[in-house]
């Protein structure tokens, strides 16, 4: 029989502790197809944020790191200058790199340190209960924000991929979703072109993956996929924002 | 129309119905009895011969549920 799909090998056998229908295993896995298509799954090492993901280096079959709240551009950056012929990658989420983490993924971006960083926004913080996240959308409830984000109170939602954009250091921004095959299709392509760009060591690349978290939103996972398109992509644009000549 | 067989490590599903949606011939179900180790009831698959092998379900799946394979085609 030919093999159409089959399981990465990047990742373990093993149940993850994600709720059902949690696009983290999607965007886990295909993080790993990329490494493990580019034949890197040895030379790889992976910094686990805090947040849902935690625990994803029980998960990912490469070297995995983990970091204080938010930091992990920051040890990957210590990783990759201590270690610069192998590949580095963050996962993070959007609690941990959008608020606590924005200040060090800013400079790291901004030093054009020569890793990729994989940014899960789900608009809401997962693991702690749903409370509001930075990029929590106008009026929707979280539990830190019963009545909705109210503009005057919280502010706007932040767009951390066109934030980044305007950054010289990041050569490659790019914002995918994954609520469609489609989108997840090009999603991979996206963090493949992120993955070759630190082949390159052209610098800094970045993308962000429009995730979703059914328990806290309140819905189950197949209408949490349409909220995702009809609520989270009109305000943030899916597309390339920066990419260099060389990966195209 | 090339033909898919799909297999399911049931063990690992968590029922979460996001292959069930985007299946273009609508042949996947939540299983109506069966109960998993975790205790959720997994996928199943109700006519095998309709798949045609398109792989939107292994690759929305979260879980890594589903593996796809096609028969092999005798060269001519």
């Amino acid at each position: 029989m030919k093999k159409i799909f089959e399981y990465t090998k990047g990742m373990l056998p093993v149940s993850t502790h994600y709720c059902p229908g949690c696009t983290h295993g999607i965007a886990h896995r295909l993080v790993m197809e990329v490494l493990e298509e580019r034949g890197l799954l040895g030379e790889s090492i992976g910094v686990a944020p805090i947040g849902c993901s935690i625990l994803s280096h029980n998960y990912m079959n490469v070297d995995m790191c983990e970091s204080a709240h938010g930091r992990a551009p920051a040890v990957a950056s210590g990783i990759r200058r201590a270690m610069p012929d192998k590949i580095v990658f963050t996962y993070q989420g959007d609690g941990d790199l959008a608020s606590i983490g924005a200040g060090e993924i800013v400079h790291a971006a901004h030093r054009g340190e020569k890793f990729t960083t994989i940014f899960v926004n789900n608009a809401i913080y997962g693991m702690t209960g749903g409370q509001m996240a930075p990029t929590t959308l106008i009026g929707q409830k979280s539990t830190t924000g019963i009545e909705g984000r109210k503009k005057e109170i919280s502010g706007m939602p932040l767009r951390v991929a066109e934030m980044l954009a305007t950054i010289d250091g990041a050569v490659f921004v790019e914002r995918v979703a994954l609520n469609t095959p489609a989108n997840i299709r090009k999603a991979k392509k996206a963090i493949d072109k992120a993955f070759a760009v630190q082949e390159k060591r052209l610098g800094f690349s970045f993308v962000e993956v429009l995730s979703t978290c059914p328990t806290n939103w309140g819905l189950n996972p197949v209408e949490s996929l349409k909220w995702l398109g009809k609520n989270m992509i009109p305000y943030y644009p899916l597309g390339n924002l920066r990419s260099p000549e060389e990966v195209e | 129309m090339a033909k898919g067989i799909l297999k399911f490590n049931k063990d690992r599903c968590k029922g979460c119905e996001l292959c069930v949606v985007v299946c273009p011939k609508m042949i996947l179900k939540i299983h109506d009895y069966e109960v998993n180790a975790m205790g959720y009831r997994p996928i199943s698959v109700t006519d095998m011969d309709q798949c045609i092998g398109c792989g939107s379900c292994a690759l929305m799946c979260p879980d890594g549920v589903i593996s796809i394979y096609t028969e092999e085609v005798p060269a001519k």
